[in-house]
């Protein structure tokens, strides 16, 4: 069966003043049904114009989307109409952004706003289609539903608005959920409710797109992860793997920078330098100058190998056996299968 | 002794108006009677969600807002009662970082500008010599004085970040505000700016009031937790303590909620 949402050489550019902007510059990913992939990256690392290249929600222009195939169940995005495309988000795509705001009007009221949604992919009687409007804001934890049909998205706090967010993408029970930053927005709690919301409400079988730059959310949603840097995905692995044994430099840099209770009294390993600029990234391996075990080699293109199983690295370290150490010296026993050494398929287009 | 930072069952409300008069209709009770204590040099983490009064506390101590009630004490004394030199010095003494200071700056002003408004201000420094205090307090935060000519938007967060904190030390503070002041800034960059302020501490001997909601950071730097809720208090004690043995329930979700990957 094919996966559900497969994304093969993906470029995403911006035209701006200053030049293009190569947001998303040649990334390969697919997502299985009843799996929650975390994408994971810095602030500007094309996180956002990845996810939103699905479902085309970018503007265009300025935005400039290329791709060798987009995929839904094995059909292609790009031999649809833009009616037919049009279909898909909300019905067969949910997509809840960071900012609630950018999805609800504030010129309508939640209620109708829910029931809208609601007709839109179903020929339903208003009646009907406000009761099940109801429904949903019970199901998202919203007290006083009834009264809260009448309200205006201002009305709501941030979380309130979140979980309407929520039930808009949801009513149609789509087949891939795209997610990013749900909660980056909100309280440490009222964010523990909300991703509570969305693990429960997720049909079993559907695919969620999780988008985020905090580690502790993918270590509580995530079943697999992309790491993303400067437009390139430069690690995916199982989600526990990835946290017991990160293969490339810069996910090993990130989760030792982390502060928490572990690190009291200690310096945190800070990655020096700072994120490049999307106007132009560096050539080579985009993380050369910041990272501390870069070689000659380095100034070429890394391709993705394969370090195991369905664990991919974009460095040449992951070439050597037991070279890609973890962060704490251990170092990790050469991959299991004879020639996984080499660079997978999906690394097979030279990145810039 | 008395510590270096005390609060007295403060108090800071905002009035509500209402109608064309604008007649005072209520008050949100943004701090509703906090009382903490930060030692000379110490680190003090505050917690709670946003819109519990953190950012009102911090505004109040600064004299930014003016408490309903309630006492604020620099060295035991209390501050309402200063004027005059005494109130500048206090001004000096007490100094803050924001999330994003450079968002309500003026962005003509060079980087030297910034960070010696201050200062000459305060007399610390003079047309002729200031050019010399920058570079060195650039290169007490990791800048190099090729940048004092810059103007801020050609700066990176971290970057910026450091300039704030080098605009707050250049009035030689005892206690640094932090408020969210790392919560912006990207992942690999945080790790820098909290190193800097550890370094920044045991350099200058700065007592800290860092205000969050990331409770990894404060995890990772406090000596001393307070929780706030609602303009209150609900918990506050040795940082280990609370971390290990939460008394409120509040204190406990908060920690559960903090995920963190390495369990
Ligand atoms: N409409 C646009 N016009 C021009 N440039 C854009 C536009 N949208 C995004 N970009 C640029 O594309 C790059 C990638 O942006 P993107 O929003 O995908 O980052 P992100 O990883 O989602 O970051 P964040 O964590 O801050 O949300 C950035 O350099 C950004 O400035
Ligand atoms: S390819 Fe080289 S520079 Fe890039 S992450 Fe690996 S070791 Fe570091
Ligand atoms: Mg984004």
């Amino acid at each position: 069966m094919p996966p559900l949402l497969e994304i093969d050489d993906l470029r995403v550019g911006f035209a701006t003043d200053a030049g293009e902007i190569r947001a998303v510059d040649g990334v390969s990913l697919a997502l299985q049904r009843g799996e929650v992939l975390g994408l994971v990256g810095e602030s500007g690392c094309g996180k956002s114009a990845l996810a939103l290249a699905v479902p085309r929600l970018l503007p265009m222009p300025p935005a400039r989307i290329e791709a060798a195939a987009i995929r839904l169940d094995g059909v292609d995005l790009a031999t649809l109409s833009d009616h037919g495309r049009r279909g898909l988000r909300g019905r067969r795509i949910g997509v809840i952004f960071q900012e609630p705001m950018t999805a609800l009007s504030p010129l309508h009221r939640i209620g109708d706003q829910l029931v809208e949604a609601i007709r839109l992919h179903r020929r339903l009687p208003r009646r009907e289609a406000r009761g099940e409007a109801l429904d949903w804001l019970a199901r998202v934890g919203i007290a006083d539903p009834v009264q809260r049909l009448r309200a205006w998205p201002h009305e709501l706090s941030g979380g309130m608005q979140q979980r309407v967010m929520i039930a808009m993408a949801l009513v149609h029970d789509p087949d891939l959920i795209i997610a990013d930053e749900p909660t980056t927005a909100l309280d440490v709690t009222t964010q523990a409710q909300v991703l509570e919301l969305m693990r429960r409400l997720r049909r079993g079988n559907s695919g969620l797109l999780l988008i985020t730059h905090d580690m502790g959310v993918i270590a509580v949603m995530a079943t697999r992860v992309a790491v993303m840097y400067a437009g390139q995905i430069v690690e995916t692995a199982p989600s526990r793997e990835l946290f017991a044994r990160p293969g490339h430099p810069y996910t090993q840099a990130l989760l030792a920078a982390l502060p928490s209770a572990a690190t009291r009294g200690r310096r945190l390993q800070a990655i020096p330098g700072q994120v490049p600029s999307p106007l132009a990234w560096p050539t080579g391996c985009r993380f050369r100058d910041r990272c501390s075990r870069a070689m000659p080699r380095c100034a070429a293109p890394p391709p993705l190998y394969t370090w195991g199983d369905g664990h991919e690295v974009r460095c040449f370290l992951a070439e050597m056996p037991g070279g890609a150490g973890d962060a704490r010296g251990a170092s990790r026993p050469p991959a299991e299968a004879p020639g996984s050494n080499e660079p997978s398929p999906a690394a097979a287009a030279p990145p810039g | 002794m008395p510590p270096l930072l005390e609060i007295r069952d403060l108090r800071t409300y905002y009035p509500i108006r209402r109608g064309v008069l604008a007649r005072t209709v209520g008050a949100v009770r943004a701090v509703d009677g906090v009382s903490l204590a930060v030692e000379a040099g110490e680190a003090v983490g505050l917690v709670g969600e946003s819109g519990c009064g953190k950012t009102t506390l911090a505004r109040t101590i600064l004299r930014l807002e003016t408490p309903h009630s309630g006492e604020i004490r620099l060295d035991g004394v209390d501050v309402a009662t200063l004027r005059g030199a005494a109130l500048k010095a206090y001004r000096r003494a007490v100094q803050v970082v924001f999330q994003d200071p450079f968002a309500s700056l003026n962005p003509r002003h060079t980087v030297l500008d910034l960070v010696t408004e201050g200062m000459l201000a305060h007399g610390l420094a003079t047309p002729a010599n200031r050019r010399e205090a920058a570079a060195r307090l650039l290169d007490d935060v990791g800048l190099s004085a090729d940048l004092l000519d810059r103007y801020p938007h050609a700066f990176s967060g971290g970057q910026r970040q450091r300039i704030a904190i080098a605009r707050a030390l250049a009035l030689g503070p005892r206690l640094l505000i932090c408020d969210e002041a790392v919560s912006a800034l990207d992942l690999s960059v945080r790790a820098q700016i909290l190193n800097l302020l550890a370094d920044l501490r045991e350099k200058h001997g700065l007592a800290y009031l860092f205000i969050t909601h990331d409770l990894g950071v404060v995890q990772h730097l406090a000596d001393r937790i307070v929780v706030m809720r609602r303009g209150v208090v609900v918990e506050s004690g040795p940082a280990e303590q609370v971390m290990a043995r939460p008394a409120h329930p509040y204190t406990r979700e908060l920690l559960a909620a903090a995920a963190t990957p390495f369990h």
